[in-house]
């Protein structure tokens, strides 16, 4: 029977099966529920309900922020600074409350701060034409040393007359007894899932990182989105400091130091491509899972601590390398 | 009536003369060829057609009217529509992201609007099955042939009323059966009322589907004539110089 041009136009060459079995986010789930399970049956700690409790609230403070890090990365580009962001977001909330004002001038301040700080990166980035890991390493010593500045360097663990309000904000668990932060990542996370596949911005986002010349051509605000996403990466670092501000109940100018790799990590084992076009909302929580878990259980196993690092830096190899096996056997 | 007329249209970059008093005129459902050598001048007049350079001197009609372009997007307002070297693909989207990249379609009001992705699937797949190419729009264009990433990037063209679509060396960098393919799709949007305008340095493509052929030689028009009325080898002369001029 002959196929005509219409049959073949509208076949479904992927199955949804076929689409997530090719996917690494998939592969790293099922590589997190394996792990789930072994450390249930290994180990007495794992499946207490604390522990799950302090896992899902550690992963969110990186997951978060890899969320906003997953725009940046789909543009093509990178943000060292947000571990600083977060810094010195924390620290002008912190100072800010400390002299009395309230939690949401608080907040405001904090949240204003980051936001300048993103559009400050991403003009130079879009208009000015400077490499992205450049301005943004630049800013990751800037930061900090803002937070310094702003702090004298010094502890800041009295909050003002709203002290409870933030402690409740960042260490309480409203729902169903599932810690704040969580919420506030499922949250983060939808939105962040919704804005990239159904939004035409996201369209765009995907588009530059795809090929940018291609979308300057046809009309893609490049440089206005390119802005946008540095905003929106300084952001999550900026809500992420609010929370973990409240969870930790102290700010010192040490907070987040080094968390920008963390990030990073979490987002390409979650399956985004640092050479831009690629990843998910998902993908950056289940990334972020699997890093926290791994260090989780290295404690409960009774490993050496020390051995973290070798774990969670194989596990990006590995999750990257799946990826390579795939393209290999394409490119064939 | 033409579809695009150029009357005295010159170009210089500082003491750089690009284009020379070149007028011509281009009717709908015409296949057009425009030729020349590295240098000669096309590129720069295509750019000034597609709204990236403006022109030192001359007019330019569509339909009449006085076209003034002050960027890329104004043109493709117009109804002037390229298709670059390159074909400007995300190989990372679908065919159908591909083809409405920029004039995306949304659904739902006011501010709470969603991608239509159901529309854009089914009006790119109609315009692939216009082109007669078999096309999937829910590929991704990172899998596909020469001959597809040529019909993606044409039917991009076709979505909004094009009067007529400058395509920039379609056929550099393809296979020969991709070649047949191209060559056919230009065929299919001058059936339905296109002008094409073919810049190609390939003989064979120009005497195959165009209509008229338009040679250019140090920024100057020194041919424009049917192809029934040319030759290959008149052109070869006229790229090179070795014909200096016919009327």
């Amino acid at each position: 029977m002959a196929v005509t041009l219409d049959q073949t136009i509208a076949q479904k060459q992927h199955t949804f099966v076929s689409r997530l079995f090719s996917s690494q986010t998939f592969w790293v789930v099922i590589a997190v529920i394996l792990a789930c399970l072994f450390l249930s049956f290994a180990t007495d700690a794992f499946a207490t309900s604390k522990n799950l409790y302090n896992i899902t609230r550690n992963i969110t403070f990186v997951a978060i922020i890899a969320l906003g890090m997953t725009f940046v990365i789909i543009t093509g580009g990178i943000d060292l600074s947000v571990g600083s962001v977060l810094c010195l977001s924390s620290m002008v909330l912190a100072v800010t409350m400390h002299a009395g004002y309230s939690i949401e001038v608080g907040i405001l301040a904090s949240i204003a701060t980051a936001l300048s700080i993103g559009a400050f990166n991403g003009v130079l980035i879009a208009y000015l034409g400077f490499p992205p890991f450049v301005v943004t390493l630049g800013m990751l010593s800037i930061a900090r040393s803002l937070a310094m500045v702003a702090s004298n360097n010094t502890v800041v663990f009295q909050f003002g007359p709203d002290h409870d309000k933030l402690l409740a904000l960042g260490g309480g668990a409203w729902v169903f007894g599932i810690a704040n932060p969580v919420l506030y990542m499922i949250i983060l996370a939808l939105i962040t899932g919704f804005v990239l596949r159904w939004t035409k911005f996201g369209r765009h986002i995907f588009a530059i990182g795809g090929n940018e010349h291609a979308a300057t051509l046809t009309g893609v605000p490049v440089r206005q989105i390119k802005v946008a996403v540095y905003m929106i990466s300084a952001l999550a670092a900026g809500i992420a400091g609010i929370v973990q501000t409240g969870w930790l109940g102290a700010v010192t100018t040490n907070l987040g130091n080094g968390m920008e790799l963390q990030v990073i990590a979490a987002t390409v084992i979650g399956g985004a491509d640092l050479a831009g076009g690629v990843g998910t909302a998902f993908g950056a929580i289940v990334g972020a899972a699997l890093i926290e878990i791994i260090r989780n259980s290295l404690g409960l196993l009774g490993i050496n601590a020390f051995w973290q690092g070798v774990f969670i830096g194989g596990a990006i190899l590995l999750a990257v390398l799946f990826d390579r096996i795939r393209n290999f056997r394409r490119n064939d | 009536m033409a579809v695009l007329e150029l009357t005295n249209i010159s170009k210089h970059f500082g003491a750089i003369q690009a284009v020379n008093d070149v007028s011509l005129a281009i009717e709908p459902g015409q296949v057009v060829g425009l030729m020349g050598d590295n240098g000669a001048g096309k590129s720069t007049l295509v750019k000034m057609i597609a709204g990236n350079f403006h022109p030192s001197h001359g007019i330019m009609r569509l339909e009449d009217k006085e076209l003034i372009l002050h960027k890329p997007a104004d043109a493709r307002q117009h109804g002037i529509e390229i298709v670059h070297q390159d074909l400007a693909l995300c190989n990372n989207l679908t065919a159908a992201a591909n083809v409405y990249l920029g004039r995306e379609l949304r659904r739902g009001v006011g501010p709470f609007r969603i991608l239509d992705y159901a529309t854009m699937y089914k009006r790119a797949g109609q315009l692939f099955a216009q082109l007669k190419s078999e096309t999937r729009p829910r590929d991704l264009v990172k899998q596909m042939s020469g001959g597809q990433r040529q019909a993606v990037a044409i039917a991009r063209t076709m979505l909004s009323q094009a009067k007529i679509v400058l395509m920039d060396e379609p056929t550099a960098a393809i296979s020969v059966r991709q070649v047949a393919e191209v060559l056919n799709l230009i065929r299919h949007l001058r059936d339905q009322g296109i002008a094409v305008v073919l810049i190609s340095h390939r003989m064979p493509d120009v005497f195959d589907v165009a209509d008229r052929v338009i040679v250019m030689r140090r920024g100057r028009k020194v041919a424009d004539k049917t192809i029934a009325s040319s030759s290959p080898e008149e052109v070869t002369g006229l790229i090179t110089g070795a014909i200096e001029q016919v009327a």
